[in-house]
């Protein structure tokens, strides 16, 4: 190369083929096990403490909910004396005793149920509802669309804990687990609906669906066999949070004396009982509290873990 | 790495300069992405030189190191990438040492940077003369309100904003992307940096829009330039540097990479560059007596083969049908309106996508609709799969009007004719296994029984040439190409007669477009399959194609043979479309 060049020519390099050694064009790698979405989540979920801590808790306020009689065999109200009244621990009473003498732990564990069936109900309903109105608003769209976000704009303006004392009130004649579960989650599901209205406006233009529609696939066979399972992922995480928030819930208005009736064993209407003696018998408020923060956590940690797992994002950060 | 018996670059060059300084000089440069699993080299030991007003070319394909090594010359990497080891020597100063803060003095005012996106890289909520004026100002290039407006307008207008005074007060969504990129290119270019850093400026853009941009990046300015495209790569810039798997494989000049590319990897990416095989197969068959690409006397190298795309499209004149077959398409005046909302109050107007459009496909051969972006070629695409309605019209499939057509009928159509889209990413449901995926068509139109269909699926993915053990296996693990096979493979479920490629390859690496052009080519010979090919690439088009159509505006200004559009254009927009296909003057050896 001559050196009075300006710019020099530098010589035609050439690497080694040896140090590059050249693979196929594209070649396939198939991984030891299928992987997709749902299989990657469910692999990062596992390797996470507190995905098995909550879901330990919520197995167990399950069992709990379920066969209160393997935790403990103080019947909750048959055996109360209002000599042991606001009484303190004993060996065989171990949280001590409410104002009308009742066993405070006994009482917490036959409430589960009522707290959980409450949970489960509105869950369902916020779920069914919040899908199906999400799901044709999204995917039709147009005028369909119009008139369901519009009704769910409606519930969604009306905080749902101050439609759920009206309605309380209104049919205080009726109050019972499904009653109040239906007062929660009327005014719930417009949350849900939101959310996967969004993700079905994004999923529904994907190439994926238009090369279905090519090969004649019908509208709503796309839609069940794609569209829905492309979009469900943040559902699932709103759902699981919401669970918790519908316990807090059934506890405020039983709490306010708009929930359950007195006769029903639940956290809300213990914690309501309790306020009067917060100072000479914390007890009888602070464990049904601690049962309901627990078990409220558990489920908002589990959500939170799934939302970390089904988040593409989130994951890319990590 | 510095023992290195072959010449390398920078030594080559310092041997040489003597009385000229580099102005940027790479030793040895390691970048590598701090990951769970430890650290992921990207960039493995790159050098490079770059001497003043020198324009330098870094060609690869995604994955290579390419962007990566610009970008850690102005240290932007992005999270977790991290420079560990080597040296970067620009205009004297080791800047791998810098801290962020000297290295914010160092960009814009002496190294400016165009990205690649033009649609996301401007913030939507300031005026174009804000941004630009806020680089100059920040840069201290011009103080005084006065004077910044003056030099914004300057730049922009030597960016090829010819009317920039005007636009300075509008916003980036009332720019076309060309025009977003000249802002981009005019804000690098601001504060008058030494040099600047183009990474795949115009790879977003259609191909008449990116000749004129790049034609005002030549304004004297050392040029690092990233690129995909070898024959843009060589047009554009002086040296070439191609890069591979985090190294550069060869280096040197460009014209000399071209002609005589020794790295096999190169060898593959010239026989693979559309542009630099349109432009081989131009020059052979004008020289050539009879103009016919069937008359070439090609044969690949070993390296090359099933990448080379001269010798694919060779083989596919050869198999092409001597005789006139009837027409398997016939689109008669087909026409489409969009009704779209107006600015301002009530005014409803209406875009028509395509206007009076007429062109036949004969059976068994391939016509390309070719076009630049809102030239209407996607729309009548979407019309003959009839997943769009025309507004008027007709569309014959083999004699049978298919444009009224409706339920039982239309999903009689739908089985001999199917689409691959542009997308690889889109266009299979990612949670749906391949199996599944391939036989969705199959079970659509309730052909066989499961195993039946199983045994068709296995057959569809040998055709494609991807493992059987796919089957069970999600689009997540798969390539860009491999998705593109999954997608041809479930296009051909049904043994449709005629296939619609959607900008099909368009997205994907050069050397893996190179075999799915081969072997859309394959199947075409083995199936008689007739395609409709839209694509904006001119270049793939003359190994691909036996007709062309060329569409501008929602018309088809020029329709031909492929031989005639190449040879003999009649119209000045083909004329324009293909003096922009890249590699132009580079005289290449078939």
């Amino acid at each position: 190369m001559s050196s009075n060049q300006t710019p020099p020519t530098p010589a035609h390099y050439v690497a080694p083929l040896e140090e590059t050694p050249l693979v196929a064009v594209d070649a396939v790698k198939v991984g030891e096990r299928p992987s997709n979405l749902w299989i990657d989540a469910w692999r990062d979920m596992r390797r996470r403490p507190m995905f098995w801590i909550s879901s330990a808790i919520i197995l167990l306020v399950v069992l709990v909910a379920l066969f209160p009689g393997l935790f403990t065999q103080v019947p909750p109200n048959d055996d109360c004396q209002l000599s042991n009244s606001n009484g303190a621990p004993t060996a065989e009473h171990i949280l001590g005793f409410t104002k009308q003498g009742c066993d405070v732990f006994s009482r917490i564990i036959h409430g589960t149920s009522t707290s959980l069936t409450v949970g489960i109900i509105v869950t369902i309903l916020t779920s069914v509802l919040g899908i199906v109105f999400g799901m044709f608003a999204g995917y039709y769209g147009g005028w369909l669309d119009s008139v369901l976000s519009r009704a769910g704009d409606i519930f969604f303006s009306i905080p749902y804990i101050l439609a759920a004392v009206v309605i309380m009130s209104v049919f205080s004649a009726y109050r019972n687990v499904f009653v109040i579960a239906l007062a929660i989650g009327i005014f719930a599901w417009p949350a849900t609906a939101r959310v996967l209205r969004a993700e079905i406006l994004r999923v529904k233009n994907s190439d994926y669906v238009m090369a279905s529609q090519a090969l004649g696939v019908s509208r709503f066979r796309i839609l069940i066999r794609h569209v829905l399972p492309n979009s469900i992922a943040p559902v699932i995480v709103v759902t699981t949070i919401s669970l918790g928030a519908a316990i807090v819930a059934e506890a405020t208005l039983s709490f306010l004396g708009v929930g359950l009736p007195n006769s029903t064993m639940s956290w809300g209407n213990d914690i309501s009982a309790a306020q009067t003696d917060l100072r000479t018998a914390p007890q009888t408020l602070i464990y049904p509290s601690i049962a309901l923060s627990i078990t409220v956590l558990s489920f908002i940690m589990l959500g939170e873990v799934v939302r970390d797992a089904l988040d593409p994002k989130a994951r890319a950060q990590r | 790495m510095s023992d290195r018996n072959t010449t390398s670059p920078q030594t080559a060059s310092t041997a040489a300069s003597g009385a000229q300084k580099p102005l940027l000089e790479i030793k040895d440069l390691q970048v590598g992405f701090q990951t769970t699993g430890g650290i992921v080299p990207a960039v493995r030991g790159v050098d490079l030189t770059l001497m003043p007003g020198q324009t330098l070319a870094i060609v690869g394909e995604s994955g290579s190191g390419k962007s990566t090594t610009a970008h850690a010359i102005i240290n932007l990497l992005p999270g977790p990438g991290r420079i560990t080891g080597g040296s970067i020597v620009f205009d004297g100063q080791e800047l791998s040492s810098f801290s962020e803060k000297q290295m914010e003095e160092v960009r814009g005012s002496q190294i400016g940077f165009v990205p690649q996106d033009p649609m996301s890289n401007l913030n939507p909520v300031w005026s174009i003369g804000f941004q630009v004026e806020e680089t100059i100002r920040a840069n201290g290039v011009a103080t005084g309100r006065k004077e910044v407006r003056a030099h914004a307008i300057q730049v922009l207008k030597e960016a090829g904003l010819a009317d920039a005074d005007k636009r300075l007060k509008q916003f980036p969504h009332q720019f076309s992307g060309g025009m977003r990129q000249r802002v981009l290119i005019g804000i690098g270019l601001s504060a008058r940096p030494k040099l600047l850093i183009a990474d795949e400026p115009t790879s977003a853009l259609d191909v008449t829009v990116q000749r004129r941009i790049l034609d005002h990046l030549d304004i004297g300015t050392a040029v690092l330039f990233i690129t995909h495209d070898l024959g843009l790569a060589a047009e554009r810039a002086e040296q070439l540097v191609v890069m591979y798997k985090g190294k550069i494989v060869e280096a040197g000049p460009s014209k000399e990479i071209l002609q005589n590319p020794v790295h096999p990897y190169t060898q593959r990416l010239v026989a693979a560059a559309p542009s630099l095989a349109s432009r081989r197969i131009q020059s052979a068959t004008l020289a050539s007596p009879t103009h016919h690409l069937s008359d070439l006397d090609y044969a690949p190298t070993k390296v090359t083969e099933g990448l080379d795309l001269i010798a694919a499209a060779e083989e596919r004149i050869e198999h092409q049908p001597k005789v006139k077959r009837p027409d398997a398409i016939v689109v008669k005046d087909l026409t489409k309106v969009y009704k779209i909302r107006g600015q301002g109050k009530g005014a409803a107007g209406s875009l028509t996508a395509a206007d009076n459009v007429n062109f036949s496909v004969e059976k068994g051969t391939t016509t390309a609709l070719v076009g630049e972006s809102g030239s209407g070629k996607s729309t009548v695409a979407k019309m003959i799969l009839r997943l769009e309605d025309p507004t008027s019209g007709s569309i014959m499939i083999d004699g049978q009007d298919v444009a009224p057509l409706k339920g039982k009928p239309l999903l009689d159509l739908r089985r001999r004719m199917q689409p691959v889209f542009q997308d690889p990413y889109g266009s299979l449901d990612p949670l749906r296994n391949i199996g599944n995926t391939i036989a969705e068509p199959l079970s659509t139109h309730k052909v066989g029984d499961r195993a039946s269909r199983k045994a068709r699926v296995l057959e569809l993915l040998d055709q494609v040439a991807l493992p059987q053990a796919l089957i069970t296996r999600y689009p997540n693990e798969l390539s860009g190409g491999q998705r593109q096979r999954v997608a041809i493979a479930r296009a051909l479920a049904l043994k449709p007669d005629i296939v619609v490629l959607d900008e099909a390859v368009s997205a994907l690496d050069v050397l893996v477009q190179a075999q799915i052009l081969k072997l859309l080519a394959d199947l075409q010979a083995e199936l008689e399959l007739t395609y409709l090919f839209i694509t904006h690439d001119l270049a793939v088009v003359r190994v691909i194609a036996d007709n062309v159509c060329v569409m501008q505006n929602g018309k088809i200004v020029e329709a031909a043979t492929t031989d005639d559009v190449f040879d003999n254009p009649q119209e000045q927009y083909t004329k324009e479309l293909l003096n922009a296909i890249p590699g132009a003057g580079i005289t290449l050896g078939v």
